[in-house]
């Protein structure tokens, strides 16, 4: 097939390939998303002939139920009250501990450091019973804290270890000379380390964000109460409501899933950044 | 109980600066300032709800046990007897052990294709990273809802291609057959972008001299990248296996949508046959033992994975 092609110059047989190749997988990845953005416009008789195309009649009476009901809005508030207190005490708690560690010698150091990331190695499902067990003595249980104090402690490993490593570039000469003019480690981090370190605390920001919107597991086991749920259990409960009402599940799910593609498309740096950065752990 | 000790930094606050001031530079107060207001928060969220749990877990493993008073029936080491004789338990192990071939044989080289054909530069290709990277970022839980219905046996895109050749559509998802085979395109769906896009970075980070010099000295296109390219790619290969394994073994919230691991415990993974045989039925001990388990599998392979795979990085 190739050997066909290289008969005709202008078009390179690896061009060729490549161009088909893309296409596939770019079809593979695409349609069933349209397929789910394009279901939401449809009734359900015509999603049964119809999946594929576009619908002959636009009901946007599927989406206007959804943003016109309090539900949707709840799920996405509390999703977002869940998140933005995880990411705001990750960012400060984790900044801290890796300020220390870039900066300050002491005995121990290296050992503590290795303490935390053990936090890489196993999933927060495998003592999620003990978790829970320990939220609810704590009084956290049916609570966003009880959410997002685990999410905090889980996701500490990977943001100390990023934040720590970019820290260390600060140059120590600047450390010294702030320190010698009188100025304390803590003015130091919060007037140089921090202001400077804005594109890491961006990068952890969002990854912490991500992780935590998307979450399911941990809000699943300590969230009892259906106003308190954020959206990924929410749609869990509607999917369980609407079991075969596929057209009004597909216009819930488009509706949940475009604030993240949204975020996607105005953060890819930060998100591409954040969410490949353990690649080069150091 | 964490109210005492976050006011035990506070106090000491208020003299290490001035002393700091006395001595100038770098001094031992200044550092102790640091130490007692900056590391405790995170020593102690990791502790409380990392470190402490695991270790509870242990505990809990060796009781029948509720969750609710006290744990006092003692019955050793039978919880981890009753998991080891469970079918299902095997079942999720052999189902975890398909998702890592899967992700090895099929994820990683579709994703290796990929990034060396993104990595050039032409029109579209940051666009197409992009849009095979989205699957990646969209919560699993949505992602198995979409999923769900692109299976689905009455209204799904699969039924509908079926329809066309005018045979009866099957019902993917509740047979015992292929309702694990469903989950794993989805995996492969789901990720392939995020070891698309490790390739492309490392690929960027690539001395171009090497390629080219190779080049000069005659090496076609297909020998430079057999030789210069992918022995280059190996540290981001190794690392790419390293999360699809660890990977492969946190999975859940993808296969709750899809089958919660059904039919007949078809399609469990390690964690959502934690779910279903502890959690969700609160059988504290015998969820624990599950998550020991599941404990010493993940950090076992951790610790040998660097020691061997990993020891130059």
């Amino acid at each position: 097939m190739n050997r066909a092609e290289t008969t005709r110059p202008p078009f390179d047989p690896a061009v060729l390939f490549r161009t088909a190749f893309l296409a596939v997988v770019a079809i593979f990845v695409l349609v069933p998303l349209l397929a789910t953005l394009l279901g939401g416009f449809k009734s359900l008789g015509e999603l049964r002939v119809n999946p594929f195309g576009l619908p002959q009649h636009w009901e946007w009476q599927n989406y206007a139920d959804i943003l016109f009901s309090g539900r949707y809005w709840q799920l996405l508030r509390n999703s977002l009250i869940i998140s933005t207190l995880t990411v705001t005490l990750t960012l400060i708690v984790a900044s801290m501990a890796a300020f220390t560690f870039a900066h300050v010698r002491f005995f121990g150091s290296s050992m503590l450091l290795s303490y935390l990331t053990l936090g890489l190695l196993f999933p927060a499902a495998t003592a999620v019973l003990p978790l829970f067990i320990k939220v609810r003595d704590l009084g956290l249980l049916d609570t966003y804290f009880g959410v997002a104090l685990p999410q905090v402690a889980f996701s500490l490993a990977m943001s100390v270890l990023l934040l720590r490593r970019f820290f260390k570039d600060i140059p120590y000469e600047l450390l010294e000379a702030a320190l010698v003019d009188g100025c304390s480690y803590v003015k130091f981090f919060r007037y140089v380390t921090l202001p400077l370190s804005r594109p890491i605390l961006a990068t952890v920001g969002t990854i912490t964000f991500v992780n935590s919107w998307n979450a399911y597991l941990l809000p699943l086991v300590m969230l009892n109460t259906d106003a308190l749920y954020p959206w990924p259990l929410g749609i869990m409960v509607y999917q369980g409501e609407y079991s075969s009402e596929w057209h009004l599940i597909l216009a819930f799910i488009t509706l949940t899933i475009l604030p993240t593609i949204i975020l996607f498309l105005l953060a890819q740096k930060h998100i591409v950044a954040g969410l490949t950065a353990g690649a080069v752990k150091g | 109980m964490a109210r005492p000790i976050a006011t035990t930094p506070a106090m000491q606050v208020a003299r290490p600066p001035l002393a700091a001031q006395a001595t100038r530079g770098p001094s031992w107060d200044g550092r102790f300032t640091v130490l007692v207001l900056f590391l405790p928060p995170a020593l102690l969220l990791f502790t409380l709800f990392v470190v402490l749990p695991i270790g509870e877990a242990a505990w809990y493993s060796a009781f029948n046990w509720n969750g609710f008073g006290k744990p006092t029936n003692w019955i050793g080491f039978d919880n981890y007897r009753f998991v080891l004789e469970t079918r299902a338990f095997w079942l999720a192990l052999r189902n975890n052990g398909m998702i890592i071939a899967v992700s090895l044989c099929v994820q990683l080289p579709l994703a290796l294709t990929l990034a060396l054909m993104l990595a050039e530069r032409f029109r579209g290709a940051v666009a197409l990273r992009m849009l095979f990277f989205m699957p990646y970022i969209l919560a699993e839980i949505a992602t198995g809802l979409i999923f769900s219905f692109v299976y689905d046996g009455d209204y799904g895109l699969v039924a509908s291609i079926w329809r066309s050749f005018g045979a009866e559509p099957p019902h993917l998802l509740a047979s015992t057959d292929t309702a694990m085979l469903a989950v794993l395109i989805v995996i492969v769906w789901k990720y392939f972008g995020f070891h698309m896009m490790l390739f492309i970075a490392a690929l960027q980070s690539i001395d171009k001299s090497l390629i080219e010099a190779a080049r000069i000295d005659g090496a076609t296109r297909t020998q430079s990248l057999r030789h210069v390219v992918i022995p280059l790619l190996y540290p981001t290969i190794r690392l790419s296996v390293f999360f699809a394994i660890i990977g492969s073994l946190q999975l859940f919230d993808l296969v709750m949508p899809l089958t919660r691991g059904g039919p007949a415990d078809s399609s469990n993974t390690m964690v959502s046959f934690l779910y279903n045989n502890g959690i969700s039925r609160m059988r504290v001990g015998y969820g624990s033992a599950i998550g020991v388990i599941l404990f010493v599998i993940c950090v076992t392979f951790a610790f040998t994975y660097k020691r061997w795979f990993m020891r130059d990085e």
